[in-house]
């Protein structure tokens, strides 16, 4: 039942393609063009928890305005994953 | 022509795009800042270029498409002759006279480049690009900055699997993605039902259609409603459609609840009540995803901190940047337009951007041919005329689809109003009951509701509905949410190395 992990499901589009990622260090794949929000939340359903409550958050407007997305690189950068294209080789977390 | 300007375009959706296409058809060479990785705004958003997008505008933008290519394909020919500046954020905006007003005259100034400093310019903008920093100064600022989803919260409404209607349809356009396996669209407005209508069409799951106003309002602004009869003609064509392919549409709801625990499982609501006072049952509707949207707010951030003069409108009800018939603001130079400036919808950002660069071409060349004049009235009058028509439209929309403020009465005190930071209904109860708050920025002040990353782009309307309720006081009473730079959250490095960002004086700060 991975597919219920998921909270975007892809309904067009999917003949692009594929890009390696590592997500929370595990190997994942996204398609070309996707966002980082698109590539994490086809495979699960949050992306980060709250700093305040450590509730489970997964983005709200999508497009750059609500600051909802915020994401860590395994670096240390931080992200927004709604405005932020997936790159072959990114190392994301969401935990 | 021989003017030394600086025009600046702050936006490349409708309004953006027309006002530059005015400006390159008079000669004139402007830079489009664009936050966005391609022109077109939210509404005639591009998927990612070059990824292997292959829908076709049809798929796109349904109606619009034609009006998506027509604006596509103007910055497309526009292009050399024109500075577009994508992944561009804006995020702060320095005047000469604001320097001046408090003290630090010349601050503005010193952040230009030697040659960019002639007594032409009135400011400048900081911008981002990446991690690239760069002082844009300018002569003239047209900025149409769109508009966001007015958002209401409900208990449960941060869960995953809640999104604005924006959101919804975003993913859909620009990634080929539903935000859900079944999903429901809750709240009110004519997004409501466009975006219930594309997910169906596009083979998504939509189980409900819950409007939070009734057949009655919708039909008692159908007279204002028909001063854009092909408008409403699609309209109803997406009510019509959604009926035949057997999606419920409720009207009349309030919407009681979010369930879920770690996510969205479903949604609490209630009918219509036959009368008033009489509690009809709680209905429970099991899905994964829900829409959510009241409307439209403008974003007025940046008219905001360029030192703009606003005025509460009681169409929008939100304060506005006080503009005359083409645009120009209180501040000379600064023009708004598209529904940055009021929400009026991507026609109307058209013609209004046009307006603003007509009202632009007039101020810096005073001097121009009669022939050259005698056009741009005529386009400026026509333009006009069609704002007009939209104008009565969009009473009649408001008419149809008033936000559910008076909701706020029955918000529960734990419900989260600020997403940003968390802040719940009683914190700010309190707060006004106290008797320490009356006014928006104090209440932000005393609870850091608005103060968060979003700066009350999602909460301002819950806040202020509160803070009406407890108190009340009259909308235009209760304050203007000021905005702060940078207007959207950067990387401390670019903050700290642009040292020419003045400091924030005195009697401008929060309380």
């Amino acid at each position: 039942m991975l597919y219920e992990q998921a909270q975007l499901v892809r309904l067009a589009e999917t003949d692009r393609a594929p890009v390696s990622f590592l997500l929370d260090g595990i190997p994942a794949r996204a398609l070309e063009g996707d966002t980082v929000l698109t590539a994490i939340l086809t495979q699960r359903h949050a992306l980060r928890t709250s700093e305040f409550s450590g509730e489970p958050r997964a983005g709200f407007c999508l497009i750059g305005a609500c600051q909802d997305c915020w994401i860590r690189t395994e670096d240390g950068q931080r992200l927004r994953a709604c405005s932020t294209p997936i790159e072959s080789g990114m190392r994301v977390l969401t935990l | 022509m021989t003017v030394p300007a600086n025009i600046v375009i702050v936006g490349a959706g409708p309004a953006g795009m027309r006002a530059a296409e005015t400006l390159v058809e008079a000669g004139l060479h402007p830079i489009v800042l664009d936050e966005n990785a391609r022109w077109g705004g939210q509404i005639y958003r591009q998927p990612p270029a070059g990824a292997g997008f292959r829908r076709g505008p049809r798929a796109l933008y349904g109606f619009e498409a034609r009006k998506a290519m027509a604006l596509h394909a103007t910055m497309a020919r526009l292009r050399p002759q024109l500075d577009y500046r994508p992944h561009t954020l804006v995020w702060a905006c320095e005047t000469v006279a604001d320097a001046e007003r408090t003290g630090l005259a010349g601050t503005a100034h010193a952040a230009l480049s030697p040659g960019d400093r002639h007594d032409g310019n009135k400011g400048y903008l900081a911008t981002l690009r990446g991690t690239h920093e760069q002082a844009v100064p300018f002569t003239h600022l047209i900025i149409a900055s769109g508009a966001t989803d007015r958002i209401l919260p409900m208990p449960g409404w941060t869960l995953p699997g809640v999104y604005t209607l924006g959101a919804a349809q975003t993913a859909l356009k620009s990634q080929g993605c539903a935000i859900g396996r079944r999903i429901v669209f809750a709240g009110t407005g004519p997004l409501l039902y466009l975006v219930a209508y594309q997910y169906a069409k596009a083979g998504a799951q939509v189980l409900a259609v819950l409007d939070t106003n009734t057949m009655g309002a919708q039909a008692a602004a159908l007279p204002k409603l028909s001063a854009q009869p092909a408008v409403l003609a699609k309209g109803l064509y997406y009510v019509g459609w959604l009926r035949m392919h057997g999606i419920p549409i409720e009207r009349g709801v309030s919407l009681e609840r979010v369930l879920g625990e770690r996510r969205v499982e479903g949604v609490a609501w209630r009918p219509s009540a036959d009368a008033p006072g009489l509690d009809t049952p709680v209905h429970m509707l099991e899905c994964d995803a829900i829409g959510l949207g009241f409307g439209l707010r403008p974003e007025t951030q940046l008219a905001d901190i360029a030192g703009c003069r606003f005025r509460y409108d009681t169409l929008d009800r939100c304060w506005l940047p006080e503009r005359d018939e083409a645009g120009r603001t209180s501040m000379p130079g600064i023009y708004v337009a598209g529904d940055g400036a009021g929400i009026a919808g991507a026609d109307a950002a058209e013609r209004s951007g046009r307006l603003a660069a007509l009202a632009l071409l007039d101020d810096v060349e005073p001097e121009s041919s009669t022939a050259s004049i005698a056009s741009r009235v005529d386009s400026a009058t026509s333009m006009r005329r069609a704002l007009r028509r939209i104008a009565r439209f969009r009473e009649g929309v408001e008419t149809a689809f008033p936000a559910p403020l008076e909701r706020a009465a029955s918000w529960p005190d734990t419900m989260i109003v600020c997403r940003c930071e968390e802040i719940d209904a009683g914190t700010i109860r309190r707060c006004v009951r106290s008797g320490a708050a009356s006014e928006i920025n104090r209440l932000k002040a005393l609870t850091r509701i608005g103060m968060g990353r979003c700066q009350g782009r999602v909460c301002g309307e819950a806040a202020l509905a509160i803070l009406a309720d407890e108190s009340g006081l009259a909308p235009e009473a209760l304050g203007r949410l000021r905005a702060q730079a940078p207007i959207k959250p950067i990387p401390l490095a670019a903050a700290l190395c642009d040292e020419q960002v003045a400091e924030i004086p005195e009697d401008a700060r929060d309380e």
